[in-house]
């Protein structure tokens, strides 16, 4: 398929303040130009039609939080699974953690996961190095070498930097490779053996509750650092309304802080985890309406840049437990951009916006050159037909997690299509 | 019984055996019996399977007491944990007090029911009554001996033999507890 | 009349008329405890395992004589779950059990929450004998027949409940289960022990345990658990003992007729002196006696009668 057209579909591309009809050329993998529906085909023979009438033509979806276990935990996702589970939610670009066994805080490994996905990954994949040598939290890791080898931001990912005097020297090391430093921001002493949020609800089931305080306090003293060091910080997955304020009043100073929030965090609160669900496990986790309406606000003003999945597969080995032993995370690739479509029908965001929070705010956050359809962009587009109705069902999951808080829910708005660099490489039937 | 009688008590739907009078005089007749048999009252104990057996008892304790001059013990032995259809009832059914007065060891118990069916309840008592102790006798006193034996027991107080069908139920009520006292044939499942 | 659930799981879920007819059918059992021949053949041919991943002796023990005097066969189990096999899932465990037929699982864990996912995998009924700090229906049961027979009745009676609410599944059983009956509950501690938004549940909160003690007519007293503490809430036994402790000089504030119930086991000079606990207020030794019979009466209500198909 040396050159497609995609005729006839609503094509939003928030980089470029697009909105309407038209017909997209797709030559050798890059955007070649964007006409107005209803013209007549360019005269050449060779163009592969696709109608993509009633859909919605977007920049491939972005998600710089995904979890992709390869190497070491291949049991619960592979580069294969993991990027075949992003193409059918609609992501052409994927963010994966370093968090994986080995750790990835060398080039080596950097250069395993990018050959990996070079051979049989579906979608783009940005590598995030260790903040952090092996994320012990003890030595800053090498972030030149790292970074040479193809690695876009260092993060310690689900295991905060406790030390405040070595997150100083990561946010300060990482800006001479511009590097944004990703922060799990917990503090595990308040943490404590809290497995859920602190409220009437652990109360009730008798579990141990985390404070809002223990993920603000850590934000707070992100927020201060980033400011002493003039770092370049990105605070993942907030949960409450406390760090949406920390984080706007940073904002509102000038500070280089970006943010994200979790689909899930935008939709389900504590009363996810009644019966002891443990696919309602995460770090940080489910909060209460309060959170979900200040999140909603950031999320719309832009204190909250964008939305990613943090996209955790487990195996039921970790899953199937008493709740207080099973593993945090769920997964988040495949419901991501109905749970975001759900936001705007529910009147929190426009659609415009919406679709702006999965692809160019989160390729700004990282600065990636995705997320636009401007003319010489690589061809990456997601197609979703906006009004499928669709049942979650995990055992039909590409991703080898099941591990979703979504089981049954009825969803709207399904990809049909998606495209990396001008090639198909998911198609739905 | 003729087949007429039974259309006849089909299309009455309800046959009294036994009203208020008739109820009083036949426990006069077993107190009576019961004096007789054991020779006089002493050693005597009377216990009534719950619910009617146990107003039974209290009566049948009155009259003897009208006779003798004397009170003997009278209390109750709920059956429900030793019936052999427990396992089968989807409801678990309430369970009674247990009120046994005195050491069971020794004594003549007079078993008190109202209706005497299959012979399973009493069964079951007498099996919890041994778990009491050592009685030296045991004798069953019913209003009513309805037929169709499922164990070998046999009363030995009889207030009336009734053939039944096992398409009808004998209902007994008592003032006491129902506001009424009669005995009555009625279609099984009219009631309950 | 019979429970709505195969499972009892919480006092959270059980309904007031529930609770009445779990009291009232302990009462009826209490009396076979003493009679010559302690046993009943009621649950003859029935199969009740008791799976305690967490050391106890009293309740254990309770469950196994109740069962024993309905002449169910009670098999125990002792396991901790620190050396549950690593690999194996809750499912797999629950599958196991299944697999040996019991007619009822008697499930004590350390993990809040155990007993909800077992009771949803099998078949069987799953008494909850304890989960984490959750709920531990059959003691909140138990005292309220306790205070029942020493009182006369729940409804309107103040009761209040002293020491480490936050792990405390005792105190969330009573909590719910003296609330649906009517009674009025306070919780007693320092607020490292209370847990966040308690009185969502329906009480109110003491810090201090001579105003809280002033008039009512229950206490319940909680036993210190040192080890389930990560980071202690308390500087010292000595300290907590003497703020929180129950001796005879602040029980001089409570009303002459209050009664006093702890769940066993006691530290002795910790929580209560022995004075008190020994004394003509405690109902300690009742509620063991009691225990038995409610015991009995769960059994009773749950698998007494024909096992559902399907």
């Amino acid at each position: 398929m040396k050159r497609l057209v995609i005729k006839n579909g609503r094509v939003i591309d928030p980089s470029g303040g697009l909105d309407g009809l038209y017909d997209l050329y797709i030559y050798e993998g890059k955007v070649a130009s964007l006409r107005p529906s209803g013209g007549s085909l360019e005269a050449d023979e060779d163009w592969d039609v696709l109608d993509a009438k009633k859909m919605l033509v977007l920049p491939g979806l972005i998600d710089i939080h995904t979890h992709l276990r390869d190497p070491g935990y291949e049991y619960k996702e592979t580069i294969a699974t993991g990027t075949m589970a992003a193409a059918a939610g609609g992501f052409t670009s994927i963010v994966c953690m370093a968090n994986t066994n080995p750790v990835n805080d060398n080039g080596s490994v950097t250069r395993y996961i990018l050959n990996r996905a070079s051979e049989v990954g579906k979608v783009n994949v940005f590598p995030v190095g260790a903040a952090t040598r092996g994320l012990n939290g003890e030595m800053i890791s090498e972030m030149g070498e790292l970074r040479d080898s193809g690695c876009v931001a260092v993060s310690d990912d689900g295991m905060p930097i406790i030390d405040g005097g070595l997150m100083r020297k990561v946010l300060e090391y990482s800006s001479v490779f511009d590097m944004p430093v990703i922060s799990h921001c917990e503090d595990p002493c308040i943490v404590s053996d809290g497995v859920m949020n602190e409220g009437s609800t652990s109360t009730r089931l008798g579990l141990k509750g985390i404070p809002r305080a223990a993920e603000e306090a850590m934000v707070a003293r992100d927020i201060v650092l980033a400011e002493l060091t003039r770092g370049r910080l990105h605070i993942a997955h907030i949960s409450t309304r406390g760090s949406v304020e920390l984080v706007r009043t940073a904002k509102d100073k000038g500070l280089s802080i970006t943010t994200e929030v979790t689909p899930h965090h935008c939709t389900l609160t504590d009363d996810s985890v009644v019966g002891y669900n443990t696919n309602a496990k995460m770090n940080p986790p489910l909060r209460d309406e309060d959170d979900i309406e200040a999140i909603l606000q950031g999320l719309k003003d832009k204190t909250i840049d964008c939305i990613a999945t943090d996209h955790a597969p487990h195996s039921s080995i970790e899953k199937d437990l008493e709740f207080d032993r099973a593993a945090n995370g769920v997964v988040g690739l495949e419901t991501a951009l109905s749970l975001t479509l759900r936001l705007v029908d529910r009147g929190f965001l426009g659609l415009s916006e919406a679709i702006e929070r999965v692809t160019v705010g989160p390729a700004t956050v990282l600065g990636l050159e995705k997320g636009t359809l401007k003319v010489g962009a690589d061809a990456d587009i997601t197609i979703v037909d906006k009004d499928r109705e669709w049942i979650v069902d995990s055992n039909l999951f590409f991703s080898k997690g099941r591990n979703t808080p979504f089981e049954g829910w009825s969803m709207k708005g399904k990809v049909v299509k998606t495209i990396v660099k001008g090639k198909v490489v998911y198609s739905e039937e | 019984m003729p087949v007429q009688v039974w259309r006849y008590f089909f299309a009455m739907k309800k046959k009294t055996i036994l009203d208020e009078k008739g109820i009083e005089r036949t426990l006069s007749r077993i107190a009576h019996e019961i004096i007789e048999r054991n020779k006089g009252s002493e050693n005597l104990v009377i216990l009534g399977i719950p619910t009617r057996g146990v107003n039974l008892a209290r009566k049948l304790e009155g009259k003897v007491a009208d006779i003798e001059g004397v009170h003997v013990p009278v209390g109750s032995v709920d059956a429900t944990l030793y019936r052999d259809d427990i396992a089968l009832k989807e409801d678990q059914p309430t369970l009674k007090r247990m009120d046994i007065p005195i050491p069971v060891d020794g004594k003549n118990i007079v078993l008190v029911d109202d209706v005497l069916f299959t012979g399973r309840t009493i069964r079951a008592a007498m099996n919890a009554l041994m778990d009491f102790g050592r009685p030296r006798l045991i004798q069953l006193a019913v209003l009513i001996d309805r037929g169709h034996r499922e164990l070998p027991i046999k009363a030995d107080y009889i207030g009336k033999s009734i053939p039944t069908s096992l398409k009808e139920d004998v209902k007994v009520s008592l003032k006491e507890t129902d506001g009424v006292s009669e005995v009555v044939v009625i279609p099984a499942g009219e009631d309950n | 009349m019979r429970l709505k659930s195969k499972d009892l799981i919480s006092t959270e879920d059980l309904s007031r008329d529930e609770i009445e007819l779990l009291i009232s059918t302990a009462e009826s059992f209490k009396e076979i405890s003493e009679r010559d021949i302690k046993k009943v053949p009621t649950l003859r041919g029935r199969t009740i395992i008791n799976l305690f991943y967490e050391s106890s002796t009293r309740t254990r023990t309770s469950f196994e004589i109740a069962a024993k005097r309905m002449s169910a066969d009670a098999i125990n189990i002792s396991t901790s779950s620190s050396s549950v096999v690593k690999g194996e899932t809750l499912r797999d465990t629950a599958k196991n059990l299944e697999a040996m037929n019991p007619d009822c699982l008697v499930v004590r864990h350390s993990s809040s929450g155990t007993p909800n996912i077992l009771a949803k995998y099998l078949r069987c009924s799953v008494i909850n004998a304890g989960d984490g700090a959750h709920e531990h229906p059959s003691q909140a049961l138990l005292d309220l027949f306790t205070v029942r027979e020493a009182k006369g009745r729940i409804e309107g009676l103040k009761v209040a409940i002293v020491g480490d609410i936050t792990n405390s599944r005792v105190a969330r059983s009573n909590i719910h289960a003296l609330g649906k009956m009517g009674a009025e509950v306070r919780v007693v501690g320092p607020p490292t022990m209370i847990p966040m938004d308690i009185d969502s549940m329906g009480c109110s909160v003491f810090h201090d345990l001579k105003d809280a003690i002033v008039d009512v007519d229950v206490i319940i007293m909680l036993r210190i658990q040192m080890e389930r503490q990560k980071a202690p809430s308390f500087p010292s036994v000595r300290e907590y003992s003497a703020l929180y402790g129950l001796d005879g000089k602040k029980l001089e504030k409570a009303p002459k007729d209050v009664v006093i119930l702890h769940p066993g086991p006691i530290n002795r000079g910790v929580e209560i002196t022995p004075e008190v606990a020994d004394g003509p207020c405690s109902l300690i030794l009742d509620q063991v006696k009691n225990g038995i019979a409610m015991r009995m009466a769960i059994f009773y209500l749950l698998i007494g009668g024909a096992r559902e198909e399907g």
